[in-house]
């Protein structure tokens, strides 16, 4: 069977909107990047940078398995065009660690046992250390209103606020 | 020597999974993947009269369109597409065979591009006409369709007499609506085109060797050799059980363009797929005025669909579970045009214990008796189906280590006597039970001089934790350190397993690598007396172990010898052992999990709303492999019974045979907010008839009863009983 690189070029063609160059600081490094404006950051992470530790999980900003850190906010990349963030910092999840050692939030997760399948896990890590830096929640109350954007379906809710309480303790 | 099983060890995994470094069948790249988008039919029954994709193929980037009428060849036989838990009977769905359309969503047209935006405006063009054909999904008005399908329980006595004759009575009719898996991970498959006509196919799937072998036979004809991996699985909760489409899609893609291809569905079209079918249960106890049971009558009705028949044991576990001398049981089902309803955490006795289990605590209010007390009158120390005795059976200590976790003694019986401020407060409690299943599987150990194991075995881990437990059992038997062990599970090519479903994974491996362990150390006593002046000369097998990298005397621990210098004796630098273990076949016990559910819920009194703020939960399942991650996934399973009783429900529209809410905002599932405290207490019940390291498994005892305890609590809180799920406020007001 001969491989097919293309197609035979099409008559009258629909065209497909052409590629923008951005500059994303992606985890410390300075990324040049070449995507159309339909392509949305987590997409561009995954597909484009070969970052799969962002999840898609809903593609409609429904579930949180796709959260991110842009300039230190937690935001969903799904909901969020690449073109949008030139000149942006992102920290995904495969940024959190330094130098081989986890994150606070990182470790207590599997202190706590804060995930089963582990799908949510980086969008719900990225949404706690936002969390943190944000501030707000002190109760546990608070915790769970504040995570509640990051669906996970396995229910590891509360290990994921005794997680967040542990990492709250040490930052 | 147990140094490791029954630890709450942390997840061997859990480091991959907190660094974004698991990776999930969407997360496999390569150079140059080509990728799928579906186009599903919009009308649930009819033909596709002509379907035009000439505008779609004019996208710049867009490579090919595969319909029924353009694709690689696919097998011609029901049976090449029955996979291994396909319902026995009927004739399973076919992606993209034939004109026909079976249900609403179903993929009609993949189209493959050079990227994934490029191909979902482009299956945007693509313009399908129908043929459109009547068609009934609404399980409510097509009850008159509804059919027996035969079930084992058997009657016993004359239950319809007993129950006019019964001196308290309570009849009733629970409804639980269509539920979804919702795992967080799409569904996905990415075929790598390996060349020389072998394919690996890297799918979210709980069992990679069913998937292997539907794939083989559906393409028997073009592909010789089939390799399916899928070491993360972003949860399923029985999604995964059955090959889905997509995987199927994302082949034929790779053949079509004999290049590497990514499908990832999108959440609307996981609507099409398997879902717990929506049940009628309509339950009639008869009691005597002491407070035992003189007849349960249980009917469930479900829902399957036109081409396949799904039925699970929905009745069975009213006539297991209590004493009840006049029992009868009937199993319906209804056809409608939707896909085929499937397993779903539970399935069967989610439904069916939540209608028995509500059923209880309404006649406990018609007797005037607590609901606890109730269940202890009714009590059976045997399977009251098949008059057999359990292996074990610590219900008891549920019931009496759950009320005390939960303060059950302080509760008010009277429904409304409760407050906290504005809240009413009501305390509900159900009773739990599911199967001891064990399957065969087989396991492979590598041990390498150095005192370190690869164990391998083709079982899934969908978050359940059998990496971690597998490592347990075999650091345990090896007497090696669990850091010395590494475990590779999920690709086909590795030792027999199931699909992972059932709660039978934790027993059924756990046996694997205990029995291949027991291999490797015979063999090693082997090279040990074969070692002149050997301490462990005349040792056989049963007497010595290994334990702390040496073959020690369990006799005498001064006589052992380390596995790095019986290897370098015999020559070796590795030893492998590979052994498919299977369980006796012993009819004489019942093998059972059981759970006592305690619930404290808050309601407003003036808005209705409704908080699941305490949940105690005490199982008892044998002896527990790992309390970290089986505590977690009972603590997950309440927290699916918390959907089940306020949260979930697939809303059709019946004027166009469609699920309104398909997608994880308006399909409502719990979020952090809506969980509060969970307890899950294990109750110590050895079992040494079970199996010989006495496993029950966890999986799905987690949820049953769950729903039912809730929505005894709401009764108690408000004196209102709701029952058809999910209770939501405006039920609660009406």
């Amino acid at each position: 069977m001969a491989r097919a690189t293309a197609r035979e070029p099409v008559q009258d063609p629909i065209p497909i909107p052409e590629k923008i160059s951005i500059q994303i600081t992606v985890n410390g490094k300075a990324t040049e990047l070449k995507v159309a404006p339909w392509t949305t950051l987590l997409d561009a992470l995954r597909d484009r940078l070969d970052l799969t530790g962002t999840k898609k999980g809903c593609d409609h900003g429904q579930c949180g398995a796709c959260t991110v850190l842009v300039d230190g906010r937690r935001i969903v990349s799904c909901l969020t065009l690449a073109v949008m963030k030139d000149g942006a910092q992102i920290v995904t999840v495969e940024g959190l660690a330094k130098d081989g050692e986890l994150h606070p939030v990182q470790q207590a997760f599997i202190d706590h046992d804060a995930f089963q399948c582990g799908y949510c896990t980086p969008g719900q890590i990225c949404s706690a250390v936002g969390l943190l830096a944000e501030g707000k929640a002190k109760s546990a109350d608070e915790i769970r209103e504040l995570m509640s954007g990051n669906i996970c379906r396995c229910g590891a809710y509360p290990n994921i606020v005794a997680a967040i309480q542990q990492a709250m303790g040490r930052s | 020597m147990t140094a490791y099983i029954g630890t709450p060890a942390s997840r061997i995994d859990g480091r991959a999974k907190v660094t974004g470094e698991a990776r999930y069948a969407a997360d496999f790249n390569e150079q140059n993947l080509v990728y799928g988008a579906v186009v599903a039919s919009t009308i649930p029954k009819g033909r596709i009269k002509h379907i035009d994709v000439s505008q779609a193929l004019r996208v710049a980037g867009v490579l090919k369109v595969l319909t029924h009428q353009d694709r690689p060849q696919m097998a011609a036989d029901d049976d090449a597409y029955k996979d291994d838990v396909a319902p026995e009977e009927g004739s399973p769905y076919r992606p993209l065979y034939d004109d026909k359309i079976l249900f609403n969503g179903q993929p009609l047209a993949l189209v493959l591009a050079d990227d994934w935006e490029t191909a979902r405006f482009a299956a945007t063009l693509v313009q399908v006409d129908y043929d459109a054909a009547p068609y009934v999904t609404d399980l409510q008005a097509q009850l008159s369709t509804a059919y027996v399908v035969p079930k084992p329980e058997k009657p016993r006595g004359d239950a319809a007499k007993a129950y006019a004759a019964a001196q308290v009575r309570h009849e009733a009719e629970y409804f639980i609506p269509t539920e979804y898996h919702n795992p967080m991970e799409l569904f996905a498959s990415t075929v790598h085109v390996d060349g020389a006509g072998k394919l690996t196919v890297y799918d979210k799937t709980q069992g990679v060797q069913n998937v292997q072998g539907y794939l083989s036979k559906i393409f028997a004809g073009s592909v010789q050799e089939f390799r399916v991996i899928s070491p993360f699985v972003g949860g399923a909760f029985g999604a995964g059980l059955r090959p889905q489409y997509q995987v199927v899609l994302t082949v034929l893609g790779a053949l079509a363009l004999d290049r590497s291809v990514r499908l990832v569905l999108t959440r609307q079209q996981m609507y099409a797929l398997g879902y717990r079918p929506a049940t009628i249960e309509r339950l009639a106890l008869g009691a005597n005025a002491d407070g035992t049971l003189a007849a349960i009558n249980h009917e469930a009705i479900a829902v399957t669909s036109q081409f396949e028949e799904f039925s699970r044991n929905d009745t069975g576990w009213s006539g297991l579970l209590y004493k009840s001398p006049n029992t009868k049981f009937v199993h319906k089902l209804v056809r409608l045009d939707v896909p085929t309803s499937s397993d779903m955490r539970a399935p069967g006795a989610a439904t069916g214990v939540y209608a028995l289990e509500s059923a209880m605590d309404e006649l406990a209010v018609a007797l005037d008796i607590d609901p606890l007390e109730l269940r202890l009158r009714c009590y059976s120390d045997r399977d009251q189906n098949e008059n057999l005795p359990y292996t074990s059976k610590a219900l008891h200590e549920c019931y009496r280590q759950g009320a005390d976790a939960f303060g059950w003694s302080q509760r008010n019986p009277k429904p409304r006597s409760m407050r906290d401020g504005a809240d009413l407060v009501g305390w509900g409690m159900a009773t739990g039970v599911w199967e001891a299943l064990q399957m065969p599987v087989a396991a492979r150990i590598v041990l390498t001089a150095n005192g370190h194991a690869e164990v391998s075995c083709a079982a899934s881990d969908i978050g359940t934790g059998t990496y971690t437990i597998v490592a347990q059992v075999a650091a345990d038997k090896l007497g090696l350190p669990i850091e010395n062990i590494s475990v590779k599970l999920a690709d086909s090519t590795l030792p027999q397993a199931p699909v992972e479903g059932g709660s039978w994974m934790a027993a059924s491996a756990s046996h694997a690598v205990a029995s291949v362990a027991d291999d490797i150390r015979d063999e090693l006593l082997k090279l040990a007396k074969a070692v002149s002046g050997s301490p462990l000369a005349g040792a056989a097998g049963a007497d010595v172990t290994l334990a702390g990298g040496r073959l020690v005397s369990r006799k005498d621990a001064g006589r052992a010898m380390s596995i790095s210098d019986l290897m370098r004796h015999g020559g070796l630098d590795r030893m492998t052992k590979e052994k498919l273990n299977t369980f006796a076949q012993d009819h004489s016990h019942a093998r059972n999990t059981h759970s006592a559910i305690y619930a404290e819920v808050k309601v407003d009194e003036q808005l209705g709303v409704i908080r699941v703020t305490r949940v105690v939960s005490a199982v008892a399942a044998g002896r527990i492999l790992n309390p970290k991650t089986a505590g977690s996934q009972v603590m997950g399973s309440v927290v699916g019974g918390i959907g089940m009783a306020l949260h979930e429900e697939a809303v059709y529209d019946h004027a166009f045979g469609r699920i309104m809410n398909a997608n994880v905002a308006e399909y409502h599932m719990p979020v952090n907010a809506d969980v509060h405290d969970i307890k899950v207490i294990f109750v110590d019940e050895p079992d040494d008839q079970v199996n010989p390291l006495g496993i029950k498994g966890v999986g799905e005892i987690g949820i049953v009863g769950v729903a039912a305890a809730i929505a005894n609590a709401v009764y108690h809180a408000t004196g209102k009983r709701v029952r058809d799920l999910p209770i939501t406020l405006d039920k609660l007001k009406a």
